[in-house]
């Protein structure tokens, strides 16, 4: 199958109805798996136990980014090719995005305490991310707010292309300024500076939060398929009725 | 350093990845559950969307 062919809503939805249990199913697999590498990873030397907050912070992080570059194409889908299910695709993903950015902070904060001594610094890394945190709940308020689903698709996309200069700006933040925040540690060049005995754990994590993340994108799209269905039910019955 | 140390922000911060993991996947399948309801209710009064009506009719005619 084409994935063009998947732009119609009736095929995405068979689609989804078959791909969405065996997708649960590899999540919680790769998940058990995963928490039971991370429990057995040994302590830091020099942060010791609470290195394993990393196992959390770091997938939620990669995927609040990861789930924004997935709403900035999704955005060119609305605005370029008028993509049926691009703007589907978008709203369904900012509150997943939402979470996983949230949880981000959260688990930053916890971390940051005993290591940095505050739970809360005003750095460029820490600062973007929450940038971030807010454009996600700018792009919710937004779909809520306007009221015609395909001008809040493209006011939404508008948002997102421009929200997304904050994505090079996370990413590089470390590097641009001087930040409390570590540098890249895994995705660098000359390769990663994390030890395997973290490093594997920190890899499977990601993968079961990517797994979780894809499962969950894929049943939210399929529920905004059904509410637009709805609500073209609604606007018949009324117009039968009235 | 004990390794038991700083447990309460480990013990924090693995609390709310469940609370943030458990409440998205109750919000989809509560809000899958919520549309489904309603659409079947709609189309017990009649109400069908065209393209279904149309799939259906096809189906009639193929197996006629």
């Amino acid at each position: 199958m084409r994935l063009s062919e998947l732009a119609n809503p009736s095929r995405f939805l068979r689609t989804a109805n078959l791909a969405i249990p065996w997708l649960a199913g590899a999540t919680a697999i790769v998940f058990a798996f995963a928490i039971y590498r991370a429990m057995l990873a040994p302590d830091d030397y020099q942060q010791g136990a609470t290195v394993k907050i990393m196992f959390l912070h770091v997938p939620s992080a990669w995927l609040g980014m990861l789930c924004w570059g997935l709403m900035t194409i999704a955005a060119l889908g609305t605005l370029v090719w008028r993509h049926p299910l691009a703007d589907v695709a978008a709203k369904a993903a900012a509150p997943l995005g939402a979470a996983f950015t949230l949880l981000c902070l959260v688990t930053g904060s916890l971390w940051g305490r005993p290591e940095w001594g505050t739970y809360w610094v005003w750095d460029a890394r820490l600062t973007s991310e929450l940038i971030l945190f807010l454009l996600y709940l700018g792009v919710i308020a937004l779909w809520r707010t306007v009221e015609d689903a395909s001008r809040a698709a493209r006011a939404v996309a508008i948002l997102t292309l421009v929200g997304a200069i904050d994505l090079p700006i996370i990413k590089f933040s470390v590097d641009w300024w001087n930040t409390l925040h570590q540098g890249a540690s895994v995705f660098r060049l000359g390769g990663s500076t994390v030890d395997p005995t973290i490093l594997i754990p920190l890899l499977l994590m990601a993968a079961a939060f990517t797994l979780l993340f894809v499962t969950l994108l894929l049943a939210a799209m399929r529920n905004e398929i059904l509410r637009r269905r709805v609500r073209t039910l609604r606007l018949l019955q009324a117009s039968a009725t009235g | 350093m004990p390794a038991t140390a700083h447990i309460e922000f480990i013990v924090g911060a693995y609390g709310a990845g469940i609370v943030v993991i458990v409440a998205l996947i109750a919000w989809v399948m509560f809000d899958y559950r919520l549309q489904r309801r309603i659409l079947a209710e709609l189309e017990t009064t009649g109400i069908s969307r065209r393209s279904a009506r149309d799939s259906a009719e096809r189906t009639v005619s193929d197996g006629a």
